[in-house]
């Protein structure tokens, strides 16, 4: 679905996570907005972790479970003081399951100015193989 | 038979004591209601892209989370005391194929100006994009820096 109409963007707050286990540092945590469409051959994952460098992320894909953690660092030095603050900082947490499977060997994760870009491929679907009968 | 006023309040007329009572119960709810959102206000609906402002002795900081967009996509001006900040978020387009799960990612214009309490020293401001976070540096101008008076022993 394409929008060509040039409309404002609405500021929004960030989506806290609500989680029943406990953070073992403490701070915020947010679930980052996300785009995921499938192609027939992967998968894509565009999350919005705006202040994660690629150091800070951690990928993990464990048994069709997708992991996203980036960690986000205070950008205020300790002698700033706040005058005005509309938004809290914080990590970025959000778990997927995934339906298909998945080839790791060939993930490919991309984060440029703060937006990440998962590519995960398909398993092939075996080639139909013919068997020669030996007799 | 004689109409007795229980308010004194001339416009009020015939009114009983309760509804006195009544109204300001209500007008106490509004306010605890308000007191009760606590004192982190997040402005509903706001204006993209929400912004921090910090200040230091020398300088105001203001900083706005916007993924996606690099440097050379942002307008950034300043005047006196105002910083303004606009630009458009796009998103990139897809092959035709692509089935989308989930779409919750926005794309659009924004343009936000922001006062600033004090005036700045407009040729001396720096901003930087990185990492999807934008940072703006303005120093005070010369005049708005608190000045130290010494105090005399006579």
């Amino acid at each position: 679905m394409t929008d060509t109409e040039r409309k404002a963007l609405q500021a929004k707050e960030k989506a806290e996570v609500t989680s029943q286990a406990e953070q073992t540092r403490p701070g915020v945590v947010f679930t980052p907005a996300v785009d995921i469409f499938e192609t027939d051959k992967e998968i894509t994952l565009l999350a919005d972790m705006p202040g994660v460098t690629s150091k800070a992320l951690n990928i993990d894909l464990h048994e069709n479970m997708l992991t996203l953690d980036g960690d986000v660092k205070s950008p205020e030095r300790d002698d700033e003081v706040d005058v005005m603050r509309e938004y809290r900082t914080g990590k970025y947490y959000r778990q997927f399951t995934l339906s298909q499977v998945i080839d790791q060997s060939k993930i490919d994760a991309v984060l440029k100015d703060g937006v990440l870009r998962l590519r995960l491929p398909k398993v092939e679907a075996p080639m139909p193989r013919k068997i020669a009968v030996k007799s | 038979m004689l109409l007795r006023r229980i308010s004194d309040w001339p416009t009020r007329g015939w009114t009983s004591s309760f509804e006195e009572l009544e109204s300001m119960r209500r007008q106490m709810n509004l306010l605890n209601r308000g007191l009760e959102r606590g004192l982190w206000r997040e402005p509903t609906p706001g204006v993209f892209p929400l912004v921090n402002v910090t200040e230091d002795k020398n300088s105001y900081h203001v900083r706005a989370e916007l993924p996606g967009l690099k440097a050379d996509e942002l307008d950034i001006s300043v005047t006196g005391d105002t910083l303004s900040i606009s630009g458009e978020r796009k998103l990139p387009v897809e092959e035709e194929s692509a089935q989308y799960h989930r779409r919750e990612r926005e794309a659009g214009k924004f343009s936000r100006i922001i006062s600033l309490p004090s005036q700045i020293n407009t040729g001396k401001v720096e901003a930087r994009c990185a990492d999807g976070i934008l940072t703006v540096v303005l120093p005070k101008a010369e005049e708005s820096k608190p000045k130290q008076i010494a105090v005399k022993a006579s």
